[in-house]
């Protein structure tokens, strides 16, 4: 018997997203996903100086805090030709390689965990067998019986105020939970210790970047944050320490907690490397410039595709294929809403023609209709998936060291193969993964940084290119960057020093993006077909691949068009 | 001007059982049971009672509508108390859509089960705007509009704490032209308590001092006419800013980097808003007073004042109508000078850029 599902809101995300899934059987044999909100940035950007163009972008997403703002001041960059130095491409570096670590951290435990580790389990837990678990698998130092003996009674009076705050109401007890209550507890003391760290290791965001979230450092054309290793209100040497000593931090919580958390509880839910895999297509544009003027093939990160089957050969991408639909989204394109736009032609009207709120018990899904404020980025009309494992499938393919060590390190541990990647376990472990070669790489950055500086550049920005009467009339340019959830990309267009048109396309917006004109349906779409239900009214299997993605749904709305279009009336069928 | 309303409720839990006409003694008949059903060592049911009993840790109902989750981003930066404190010890976050574990009509019924159970004596804490347009559906949860969801949680909360910019006036998404028709908590609903924490994000010690505020004294804190608290925004930036005796010294940045800004000089030609913010950012700074925009070398843009977006950009320009520095002026003649100056300029700044804007439109 076909029965349709709805999960909304979906939570533990950022943003607002409604999963509707046809069940047979007990498993999804259709699904949509559908962005609920629409904040209409699109008019505002137009005739703003594009200098500030990052201040206003990066409040796209406070979750990914400050993606935006680098993939903005390249697009101006690439367009004025600003050249950077060489200290802000390792200011930005280091800005977002914490950001990654930290970001992936806090979605393993807090958004991502409660999938799988069930709190309530934790209070049935032996202490003394929990510190044998814990010192089995990782020489952190927090793991003695006493300690977890304390984090278990702090959850016992908490439960036992019968007030259970964020934690009511979820499938605690659910059969699918499968970890021992010795891993429960463990993973719930690592739950708490990640919060506390995690507030730590960003303060290089604030030594860099004022402050996080939303640091606000960022300049066209370099960072604001001057160097002189003999200045008081410069980035010195006491700073420079400062920040290593929160890198060293964030490296050694990857290494000793999070990846063996990871491994201890995938090795629980292997079954989890059947389900969940989707469109199969990945596709990263690289970044982590070492280098002043480097070419994006020469990054840390480098770009390519993995198409579906074509497992491990990887092309490179090249941006003009990329092209946006929206005939099931809610917006209308002048050409008719079948044709795909390029960004830099793309158009943002909104013909919302869902239900007219409240709609608690219908559906909004309709295979012939438009459903989402989400629009279906594609690239060469083939539905791509961004993000860690996308990243990560590129790099193994491409033989990148850091990347086939590592990946290779992770399925001999849990003895499996390499396509076991492609899947909702290998989508969770990817990001791990990536989080721990980017722990050991941040610290790398501060080194040539430092070293960069003792020579004696002290440069920060490009001052000869600041002022737009150095511009050109007319420029358009586009800005890449490789975001915690996948490859984002900021077009711009300026006409006499001011705004003309601008455009972003999101990692959130590849993945959570609605069906195309070919009816091909997106990478969170994809991924849940084929995905067991054992109770329809506790999909706790949905949120598990759809969290395996890490969705940012309030990026995903944030599609621009600056191009001062009047906002047509919205027909309300 | 919000009043001071009591958020713990006076009545105790006996008492309350008592009304309700439950004994002691089944009281405590139930708490054996949780103790034995949460495996438990005996004798935990006294503990447990008395964990019940104590219990007065405000209900919480914190909503989410057109916003980033930067403002949850800070909430998780707080550490006096840390975040882990807050959720668990100090106040009962019943319904938070970032950090909850339950998902769809679970989530939903966390919130209605807070809203009947602490009608009138939970808090509601509101995160982004809230679009009014074409019946509001441009932000819908579980298939209801933000402006619903608001008036019922706002509308029946002991008091609305407003965090960032976003909810305190509208924030991006009502910059012009606003096209969703965003407005903020105060302006959906002008007769309900609320507290106003702009800034962007809200900076989370003005957070918990507002909570602290809350559980120390029983009462909201004194608001300005923004409803802003005092004790975060009375002061204004540049008159507490590490960088003002640059400023009265004539020593300005000229270019990024240059050796006036290696030595921390004043930002005001860089484009600095800070002559016309009130906000606590140089005291308390961010992420334990770690730094502050101004403290790594970019100008302040004024993000907890209202409509910043549109009064204050270009962020990069410089203040407008600023007396100028002769050697004659002294630096109180500036600092009444500017006082007046600025407050009436930027009143008109806003309305004349939001002009331009609308004049470049039609």
């Amino acid at each position: 018997m076909a029965k349709k599902i709805v999960v909304d809101p979906i939570t533990r995300i950022e943003g607002h997203l409604r999963i509707e899934a046809k069940v047979e059987d007990g498993v999804i044999t259709d699904a949509w996903s559908i962005g609920t909100m629409w904040r209409g940035i699109e008019k505002i950007l137009h005739g703003r100086d594009p200098r500030e163009a990052w201040y206003w972008t990066q409040r796209f997403c406070g979750v990914c805090t400050t993606v935006h703002s680098l993939a903005s001041v390249r697009a101006v960059e690439d367009a004025v030709g600003m050249q950077v130095p060489l200290n802000a491409e390792l200011i930005r570096n280091l800005i977002m390689g914490i950001q990654n670590v930290q970001d992936h951290v806090i979605h393993f435990y807090h958004l991502h965990a409660l999938d799988w580790v069930d709190i309530v389990s934790a209070l049935k837990a032996d202490p003394g067998a929990t510190a044998k678990l814990a010192q089995s698998i990782s020489d952190w130092p927090k793991s003695s019986k006493d300690y977890f003996t304390a984090v278990q009674k702090r959850v016992a009076a908490f439960v036992g105020t019968k007030r259970l705050g964020p934690f009511a109401n979820a499938y605690w007890g659910h059969p699918a939970y499968k970890l021992p209550p010795e891993a429960n507890l463990m993973a719930v003391a690592h739950y708490l210790e990640a919060l506390d760290w995690q507030r730590e290791v960003i303060k290089v965001q604030a030594v860099l970047g004022a402050k996080n979230p939303h640091p606000q450092t960022f300049l066209t054309g370099g960072m604001s944050v001057p160097v002189d290793p003999n200045a008081q209100n410069a980035l010195n040497a006491d700073k420079l320490m400062m920040i290593r000593e929160w890198l060293v931090q964030a490296q050694e919580f990857v290494e000793k907690v999070y990846i063996p958390d990871l491994l201890a509880v995938a090795s629980f839910y292997l079954d989890w490397a059947k389900y969940g895999a989707g469109v199969q297509s990945y596709l990263t544009f690289g970044d982590f410039p070492t280098a002043e003027g480097q070419r994006r093939e020469d990054y840390w990160l480098k770009p390519g595709l993995v198409r579906k089957g074509e497992f491990p050969a990887a092309a490179a991408p090249q941006a003009d294929k990329i092209a946006e639909y929206v005939t099931h989204s809610w917006y209308r394109y002048s050409g008719g809403d079948n044709k795909g736009l390029r960004p830099w032609e793309g158009e943002t009207e909104p013909n919302y023609t869902g239900p007219k709120p409240p709609y608690p018990d219908q559906y909004v899904s309709d295979v012939d209709a438009k459903y989402s404020w989400v629009k279906a980025p594609r690239y060469d009309d083939t539905p791509f998936e961004v993000g860690p494992l996308a990243r990560m499938v590129v790099g193994y393919a491409q033989g990148h060291k850091e990347i086939k060590e590592t990946v290779d390190f992770v399925l001999q541990t849990l003895k499996v193969p390499a396509s076991a990647l492609f899947s909702t376990l290998g989508r969770t472990a990817a990001r791990g993964i990536e989080c721990l070669i980017m722990a050991r790489k941040n610290v790398e950055w501060l080194d040539i940084l430092a070293a960069n500086m003792g020579k004696g550049d002290l440069r920060i920005a490009d001052n000869d290119r600041w002022d737009p009467s150095a511009w050109p009339a007319e420029a358009e340019g586009v800005g890449f960057h490789e975001a915690p959830r996948g490859t984002l990309s900021h077009w711009i267009r300026i006409k006499n020093g001011e705004i003309a048109n601008y455009q972003a396309v999101v990692p959130s917006t590849w993945n959570a993006s609605p069906r195309d004109p070919q009816g091909q349906r997106g990478p969170y779409e994809e991924a849940l077909i084929g995905t067991p239900v054992a109770d329809p009214e506790q999909p706790v299997e949905i949120l598990r691949t759809i969290h395996s993605f890490d969705p940012c749904l309030a990026c995903a709305i944030h599609v621009l068009d600056a191009r001062g279009r009047e906002i047509t009336r919205v027909k309300v069928l | 001007m919000a009043e001071n309303r009591d958020p713990i409720a006076n009545t105790s839990l006996e008492q309350y059982l008592e009304s309700r006409g439950v004994s002691r003694r089944d009281f405590m008949k139930y708490c054996t049971g949780l103790a034995a059903t949460l495996a438990l060592p005996l004798g935990a049911a006294e503990k447990v009672a008395a964990a019940i009993a104590d219990d007065k840790r405000p209900a919480v109902i914190w909503l989410h509508f057109q916003e980033c989750t930067g403002d949850s981003e800070a909430l998780l930066r707080a550490s006096r108390p840390t975040v882990a404190e807050l959720i668990l010890d100090y106040l009962s976050v019943d319904y938070h859509e970032t950090i909850m574990a339950a998902a769809g009509h679970q989530a939903e019924q966390a919130r209605a089960k807070t809203l009947e159970e602490y009608k009138g004596k939970y808090i509601a804490v509101v995160e982004g705007g809230i679009p009014t347009k074409d019946g509001g559906l441009y932000c819908c949860i579980g298939g209801r509009s933000a402006v619903d969801i608001a008036t019922e949680v706002c509308g029946n909360a002991m008091a609305t704490i407003a965090v960032g910019t976003c909810s305190a006036y509208g924030g991006i998404q009502a910059a012009y032209p606003n096209p969703t028709g965003a407005v903020s908590v105060s302006e959906l609903l002008p007769s309900i308590p609320v507290v106003n924490l702009p800034g962007c994000p809200v900076n989370t010690a003005n957070l918990t001092g507002t909570v602290a505020h809350l559980l120390t004294f029983g009462n909201l804190p004194q608001l300005d006419r923004y409803k802003r608290p005092l004790f975060a925004y009375g002061k204004r930036i540049h008159d507490n800013c590490e960088r003002r005796a640059h400023f009265d010294a004539g020593q300005f940045v000229e270019t990024w980097g240059d050796h006036g800004h290696r030595q921390g000089w004043c930002l005001y030609k860089m484009g600095c808003k800070g002559p016309a913010t009130f906000h606590n950012c140089p005291q308390v700074r961010w992420n334990d007073g770690i730094n502050w925009p101004v403290g790594a070398g970019h100008p302040c843009v004024g993000c907890s004042e209202p409509g910043f977006w549109d009064s204050m950009s270009p962020f990069y320009g410089r203040l407008p109508n600023v007396p100028g520095f002769g050697a004659e002026t002294t630096a109180t003649k500036i600092g009444v000078g500017l006082t007046v100056a600025t407050a009436a300029a930027f009143a008109a700044h806003g309305v004349v850029k939001t002009t331009q804007l609308r004049m470049k439109k039609d």
